[in-house]
């Protein structure tokens, strides 16, 4: 038995949950077949696509404790879902919310927890691949106690649709919240406008933009480039962090998912969760100064050469062209 | 007035490519030096911003080799004026281990007259990524929690803390003191050192400290490291010389307007 927490957005499940369903199946086919079961926090998304996702038993939790987000509570009704299935697995996706709530799971439990699952190997033991370092390596953990509580990296496994669709019956929880459940929560939310970045997602040509951008001001040559070509500006998560460009325009695993027919990374290095937001590419053009990045490696063609001096050549390039 | 402490762990200075030890039981540090994350410097500039604007103390914790001593000066020169280092090999270590030995800090502390209020971590450590230290930790001391966290003030006892909403929105949490907050990098920038401040820090004592208990460990079998994709890039060219090739390049994909 395996239970999994999904969470939704404005339009319904989201991808990084409908993937951990795949895994979960995956896991729950190897152990002969199990069933798989879900819980969803105060909402309530479309049954036909979770059924088409292989779910037995959607487990909600509703009503004035999940008003509003606290990890620990969701954490009690994961583990009431856990404890009415007797489930032996607990997964959610590798998100901020799902790692923090398996965090509360596995702290309470008292278990070990595997974050950022990209594949497992083996059921006795239970053995799961996960990401460490930024992505730039893996580990191998073993998971001998139960429940065993790992999250699944973003596009570790395709969210692809079960074989078979299930019809899934819905049981409603009410899991006994404390006080210490609840201290700790969302108290107001002010919603960044979820649009912005819809053109980016949306470009035939995007020109991305990393550290090698040097600072806030070293991003007039991209810009004109992507301006220059129809497109959009595309920035790593490096660049937000630094509050160098506003997180609407990150690509990657924690950012948008980007399928242009051309993108043009400059001083990206393209750690796995960058690459995460742009593998749909068509073409992809990197300008880098380390020939050996793996962006550089992974592009379809590359210019070895600082971003300061090549961009603004193409831009007069294109400009002598015209 | 506000007693923060600062939990900094000194993680492979990698961004790019890692290599791993011999035994493939950690990420190599030998070629590319130590650091700490970019979570943690977040956290040290934030827990010295609220002091400054509060009163109070900052101090530090890690759990690590003696060389960590390094990393804790550079952070005792950006604000902190204390520090405290539990000296162990950390291969053996959980995060499960990690948390409990922060909590027995913290207890000690407490016992001798100084009660963290507040303590924050990094997000997830930049090496290990186990996203569970600070959850581990607040449920040991009893105290509540919130990840993912950019900035913090101190208002009437309570931290009011801000984090990025699944939406891209941002979202506030307000939390009663004593509490633990794990810190992602982005929302202030960390300050340089001035001479002032590394002379300063030469000088502070580091209180030295050995686990309380044997670790129970992390359920590690190995590192590996992804296989590389083979490469079938065409390199267009070095420098801006590269720029016609480029400009060839646009027109034939017909992406110029
Ligand atoms: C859970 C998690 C989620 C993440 N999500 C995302 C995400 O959604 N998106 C994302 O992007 N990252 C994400 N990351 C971060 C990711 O691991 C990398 O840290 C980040 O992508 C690196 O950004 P960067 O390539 O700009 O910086 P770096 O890795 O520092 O690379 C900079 C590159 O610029 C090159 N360079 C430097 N100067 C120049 C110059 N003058 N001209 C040309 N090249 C130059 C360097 O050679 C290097 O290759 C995530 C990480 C984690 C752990």
């Amino acid at each position: 038995m395996i239970v999994v927490l999904i969470e939704t957005g404005a339009e319904g499940v989201t991808d990084t949950s409908l993937e951990t369903l795949r895994f979960a199946r995956d896991l729950a086919a190897e152990g002969g077949g199990v069933p798989v079961h879900a819980l969803v926090v105060g909402a309530r998304p479309d049954l036909d696509e979770l059924g088409k996702h292989g779910i037995s038993t959607l487990y909600t939790a509703g009503g004035e404790g999940f008003a509003s987000y606290a990890a620990a509570a969701w954490a009690a009704a994961l583990i009431e879902a856990r404890d009415r299935a007797g489930a032996v697995v607990v997964t959610a996706a590798g998100t901020p919310r799902g790692n923090e709530v398996l965090a509360h799971v596995a702290a309470r439990l008292d278990v070990p927890m595997a974050a950022n699952a990209v594949a497992f190997d083996g059921l006795s033991p239970l053995v799961v691949t996960r990401q460490v370092a930024g992505g730039l390596a893996l580990e191998e953990m073993q998971l001998t106690q139960r429940p065993a509580v790992f999250s699944v990296a973003g596009h570790a496994v395709e969210a692809t649709p079960a074989d078979s669709a299930t019809e899934p019956t819905v049981e409603e929880l009410a899991p006994t919240l404390t006080e210490a459940d609840l201290v700790a929560r969302v108290v107001s939310t002010e919603p960044g406008a979820p649009d912005e970045s819809g053109d980016l997602k949306s470009a035939r040509v995007v020109v991305g933009a990393g550290r090698g951008a040097g600072g806030p001001e070293g991003f007039g040559a991209v810009s004109e480039l992507a301006e220059l070509l129809g497109g959009q500006l595309g920035v790593s998560r490096v660049v937000t962090s630094l509050g160098w460009r506003p997180h609407h325009e990150q690509v990657g695993q924690t950012g948008s998912r980007i399928a242009p027919d051309l993108y043009v990374p400059c001083g990206i290095s393209g750690a796995i969760q960058h690459w995460a937001g742009c593998a749909s590419s068509k073409t992809i053009l990197a300008i880098n100064t380390d020939a050996e990045a793996p962006m550089m490696t992974k592009a379809t063609y590359a210019v070895v050469g600082d971003m300061h001096e090549v961009v603004p050549a193409i831009v007069e390039e294109i400009r002598r062209r015209a | 007035m506000v007693d923060v402490l600062v939990c900094v762990k000194r993680v492979p200075d990698s961004s790019g490519q890692v290599l791993l030890t011999d035994d493939a039981q950690a990420v190599d540090a030998r070629y590319v030096g130590s650091t700490l994350s970019e979570h943690e410097n977040c956290a040290v500039e934030l827990a010295a911003q609220l002091v400054e604007a509060d009163g109070g103390t900052v101090s530090l914790v890690s759990i690590g080799a003696a060389e960590t001593v390094e990393q804790l000066r550079s952070a005792l020169a950006v604000g902190a004026g204390a520090a405290t280092l539990v000296e162990t090999d950390l291969r053996d270590f959980g995060p499960s281990d990690i948390a409990h030995e922060i909590a027995e800090v913290v207890r000690a502390h407490a016992e001798a007259g100084r009660t963290h209020d507040l303590v924050l971590l990094g997000n997830d450590a930049a090496d290990t990524g186990d996203f569970q230290v600070p959850v581990r930790l607040a449920h040991a001391l009893g105290r509540p929690v919130v990840t993912g966290i950019r900035t913090v003030s101190i208002q009437d006892g309570r931290a009011i803390a801000h984090g990025d909403a699944p939406d891209g929105g941002r979202e506030t949490f307000d939390l009663p003191l004593p509490a633990v907050v794990a810190v992602s990098e982005g929302g202030v920038s960390p300050r340089y050192p001035t001479i002032k401040g590394r002379m300063g820090a030469k000088k502070v004592e580091i209180e030295m400290r050995q686990p309380s208990r044997a670790p129970v460990g992390s359920g590690r079998v190995r590192l590996t490291l992804p296989p590389p994709t083979p490469s079938s890039v065409q390199v267009l060219g070095e420098g801006p010389e590269a720029a016609p090739a480029v400009v060839d390049l646009f027109q034939s994909l017909g992406v110029l307007r």
